[in-house]
């Protein structure tokens, strides 16, 4: 492992500014860990010979004294973003060939302002799971192993390959979507931190659709910081996007003070969930007394229809899903599988291109919206949402921010709940709300569970409130120390 | 106009209600940039949002919302302030993202209503149901392959507005002038060049029939018909095909029907059990459509004098028959070219020579008054010489021939062919004196009680002035000289 990769975003860019390294040697010590870490399969396509180009370009701006915030930083992208001539596959077979002639706005600012793009990660199928399970190519491996267990354990979901790669130190930072929790429980799984930002915040042009409603891209790194400065290039409005908020982006960096004394954070009681592991608990216990210690003052906060959170999110996001995936026709771009007639053809390339997962969700999704289930299904999922963005609305009227656990449990072995629909949809039992209702929500890693596994805490915020939230990630990040990172097993794989 | 068919056993009445597809001018498309021409080649305005490629989301375009508005301004509608873009989910080859983003709850325009203009001069209010936005979809090519279907975008994402009717019309005459009228207010407004050939209009009729006074029967949606004409025979044939089942017993059932108008037929192309679910939605990847009212406000300011009231102000300024004012009125231009030709002139005369002679000259050449050989300008000042008692009206048609081949002035034609009427009583006078000289026996018989024969005395002078005396100084003249 080469001291390069060990670096922060923050700390690769003062270094190239301060000319300790250039950013080619940078991109090519990042080349070097990915080629390395092929068993983790973090990726779906490497882009190293564009990734050499972009930084020997970085370095030619750098040596001027130009360049943009993130000049000649390696990053890596989920798959679900468009990237014009790179293959961008959203981890199905349909999307087979398909390369784009466009680049999604998030990627297109990351470009402008210098990053340079190592290759497209491993996600679930249309980002639809927890695990990386339903990718059309195969699952990534999550770089932490139990103690004295080499079972190989999920990256999370559906943002694994990005979370995986970031902890393994194969980029500097990620980019992620987060549809009902895909960047925030991968982060918790291996460790990182994963931000999801308000809905709006971020543009979703060009990226993949799973359910436009809920989804949002956000940043995944190893510290806060990254993730303040990731999150800076990112968000903006993007007249492209109607839902995008045309609101000014702070200086997401500035804001990182670590000082909290004075804010009021809730703890909602419904989030103690049955089964919920003890160790889960003792580590939500451990974030309150850090806060508390820093000086924020800590408030039990009711939201209490929370237990209709996880039923609303898999009413609504099968329902937009099945829309969005009617596009995958086989008429125009990727897979098509011919047929004696145009349904026969429908009928072969989407039974030949999507999975089973992609396929369970186009079903319940299209059940949900049909004639005469539409206001059972549908309607009321959505006034559940409303009650829900309500509950929020109340408890931010007395606090500035929530935590909670980031998941109920630690990352588990693969195989474990693929068979069981329900046991993987519980990943998300406390990640949901936020998308449901819009909010920003923040994943810092905070402590390990009694296998050596990583554990993540949650903070949500208000709306727009990026800055607040992520200066109380900041707070528990100092608080809880530097993070451990996962022995290097696969270099010797 | 009879409203009721003769059955076997007693009358029945048609109910029409008519969904009409009208597509708004506009430079670019409702959800994306890409341009709207008609007549383009294959696949060559369609944007990556019209191709429903991956990541790709719409955005509205403000001058269709402005466009729907005013239209609906002009149906005296409803205009929604807060409206809903919805998902219709269906699939088909050239519908690229698998569903139509439409309106399906929350309609941008309301009630509102339609006056049609019946030809004995009387009125009749139809109701407008609602207006809605909708994108179209592309163009399925069959016959280009022998097993393939080629597509063309194109049209794919063009903005749309529904406009429905109630099931008000109760004859395909009723039918008719729904869409003549409606075709006059899009035009007049600019919001949609009405032009049924390219596809621009498109009509859906439903049709059911009943005893009169019973309550509505099950009604046949008579899909995408794209002429008046064609609608009006689709009704007729359709009602008649339904008076025949329900008299022979049998029932109708709901269902959507095609016509072929080479056969003269409607055809069964589904029935409401093969029905699609839209398992419509309102789409996530727009915010509800709000409009502030300063803005609908502004736009209607704005609004041009429209057909109704324009007929009221044509028969309060000119005092023409109410049908004639709706037939000038029925195309914008034509009513500015009466107006042209009427301005300071004798309003029934210009009605007259407009919806005489030059109609029939505009029919007979297959002109329109906008390329018209004559302008109003040049048939002005042919009324301006009939006025002055340069022209008599036989001379005037004769003048008004000759400006449609030569396209010249009345005035050049009647100094160059010496056309001008004499109203010189002494030279009447002489040319009468002559004629009753040459004719003393048809005198003596005129005088012995022969009247008819003033008739032929008039003849003669006429012609012995080449047709230029004045018809009127003759008839005086000659009244006084043969007592």
């Amino acid at each position: 492992m080469s001291a390069l990769t060990a670096l922060t975003l923050a700390e690769a860019r003062d270094g190239l500014h301060a000319r300790q390294f250039s950013a080619t040697e940078l991109t090519a010590a990042h080349v070097a860990a990915i080629e390395a870490a092929r068993p983790l399969n973090a990726f779906i396509t490497e882009t190293a010979e564009r990734a050499l180009d972009a930084a020997a370009a970085a370095d030619q701006r750098l040596g001027r004294g130009e360049g943009g915030a993130l000049e000649g930083l390696p990053l890596a992208i989920k798959d679900l973003f468009c990237t014009r001539g790179v293959a961008t596959t959203a981890g199905s077979r349909i999307l087979d060939g398909f390369v784009p002639t466009y680049e999604s706005t998030v990627t297109a600012r990351l470009w402008a302002a210098g990053a340079v793009l190592l290759g497209k990660l491993n996600l679930d199928e249309f980002a639809m799971g927890s695990s990386t399970e339903s990718s059309c190519f195969g699952t990534t491996i999550n770089p932490w192993r139990r103690a004295g267990d080499a079972t190989p354990l999920v990256a999370g979901g559906s943002s694994g390959g990005s979370s995986a790669a970031v902890a393994a130190g194969l980029c500097l930072g990620a980019t992620g979507t987060d549809t009902g929790g895909s960047i925030r429980q991968p982060a918790a799984f291996t460790g990182i931190v994963g931000l999801k930002p308000s809905y709006g915040r971020c543009s979703r042009f060009g990226i993949v659709a799973f359910a436009s409603s809920l989804d949002q891209a956000g940043p995944m790194t190893r510290t806060v910081r990254d993730a303040a400065i990731l999150l800076g290039t990112m968000a903006g409005h993007d007249p492209q996007d109607s839902t995008s908020v045309p609101a000014p982006v702070p200086d997401y960096e500035a804001a990182l003070t670590g000082d909290v004394r004075g804010l009021r954070i809730g703890v909602p009681r419904e989030y103690r969930v049955d089964g919920m592991a003890p160790e889960i608990e003792t580590l939500w216990q451990q974030g309150v007394a850090w806060l508390k210690a820093a000086g924020a003052t800590i408030v039990e906060v009711s939201l209490p229809h929370t237990h209709h959170a996880l039923p609303a999110y898999y009413i609504v996001a099968p329902a937009e899903a099945s829309s969005n995936l009617a596009r995958y026709d086989g008429v125009r771009f990727g897979l098509r599988v011919p047929g004696g007639t145009l349904d026969e053809m429908y009928e072969n390339t989407r039974g030949a291109g999507f999975g089973r997962e992609v396929k369970r969700r186009i079903l319940i999704g299209t059940y949900v919206l049909s004639h005469g289930y539409y206001d059972a299904y549908y309607l009321r999922a959505q006034k559940l949402r409303s009650l829900i963005a309500g509950d929020f609305a109340q408890a931010f009227a007395a606090v500035d921010a929530i935590l909670t656990p980031t998941t109920p449990s630690p990352a588990f072995a693969l195989g474990e709940n693929s068979d069981d629909p329900v046991a993987m949809y519980l990943n998300d039992v406390f990640t949901v709300t936020a998308n449901l209702a819009g909010l920003p929500a923040l994943s810092v890693p905070a402590g390990r569970a009694a296998n050596g596994l990583p554990l993540g805490l949650q903070l949500i915020g208000r709306a727009f409130d990026e800055a607040r939230l992520l200066n109380i990630g900041y707070a528990l990040e100092q608080a809880a120390g530097p993070a451990p990172k996962p022995a290097r097993w696969w270099e010797a794989a | 106009m009879n409203a009721l068919i003769d059955g076997t056993n007693g009358p029945w009445e048609m109910v029409i209600g008519l969904e009409v597809h009208a597509q708004v001018t506009s430079e670019a498309k409702l959800f994306s940039g890409a341009a709207t021409a008609f007549g383009a080649p294959p696949n060559t305005q369609v944007s990556l949002v019209d191709a429903g490629f991956p990541g790709m989301l719409p955005v509205i375009n403000a001058r269709c919302v402005a466009q729907a508005v005013r239209t609906g301004l002009g149906l005296k509608a409803t205009i929604n302030h807060h409206s809903v873009f919805d998902r219709k989910n269906y699939f088909y080859a050239d519908l690229p993202q698998g569903y139509q983003i439409s309106q399906y709850l929350q309609p941008i325009v309301g009630k509102g209503s339609l006056i049609l203009d019946m030809p004995d001069g009387s009125s009749r209010e139809i109701g407008i149901t609602r207006l809605h936005l909708e994108q179209d979809a592309g163009k399925s090519l069959h016959d280009q392959h022998p097993s393939l279907s080629f597509i063309d975008l194109n049209r794919s994402g063009i903005a749309l507005m529904e406009i429905v009717s109630e099931p008000d019309m109760r004859t395909a005459e009723e039918a008719g002038l729904y869409l003549t009228k409606l075709r006059a207010i899009l035009r007049y407004l600019g919001t949609c060049d009405g032009n049924m050939e390219e596809g621009s209009m498109r009509a859906d009729v439903n049709v059911s029939v009943r005893r009169p006074g019973d309550a509505f029967g099950t009604r046949c949606e008579i899909k995408n018909v794209n002429s008046i004409r064609f609608v009006k025979q689709a009704i007729e044939y359709e009602a008649r095909r339904q008076i025949a089942i329900l008299e022979d017993g049998g029932t109708i059932h709901q269902e959507t029907r095609l016509y072929d108008a080479g056969k003269g037929v409607t055809r069964s192309m589904r029935s409401k059990e093969d029905a699609h679910d839209y398992r419509y939605f309102p789409d996530p990847d727009l915010l509800p459509l709000v409009l502030e009212p300063a803005w609908v406000e502004a736009l209607k300011a704005d609004l041009p004098e429209l057909p109704d009231e324009k007929k009221a102000r044509l028969i309060a300024d000119y005092g023409l028959k109410p049908y004639d004012a709706w037939v000038l009125v029925a195309e914008r231009e034509q009513a500015a070219f009466f107006e042209a030709v009427a301005r300071g002139r004798d309003a029934r005369l210009a009605a007259s020579w407009v919806m005489g002679d030059f109609f029939a000259m505009l029919n007979r050449l297959g002109k329109t008054v906008t390329d018209s050989p004559v302008s109003a300008d040049a048939l002005g000042g042919l009324l301006d010489l009939i006025a002055d008692n340069t022209l008599s009206g036989r001379l005037a048609k004769e003048v008004f021939e000759a400006m449609i081949e030569t396209g010249q002035p009345a005035a050049a034609i009647v100094e160059e062919r010496g056309l001008r009427q004499v109203t010189d009583s002494g030279a009447i006078a002489g040319a009468i004196d002559a004629v009753l000289t040459r004719n003393a026996d048809k005198v003596a018989e005129y005088r012995a009680g022969k009247d008819k024969l003033f008739g032929f005395f008039v003849g003669q002078v006429m012609k012995a002035t080449a047709g230029k005396a004045n018809p009127a100084a003759v008839n005086e003249l000659l009244k006084a000289r043969l007592g």
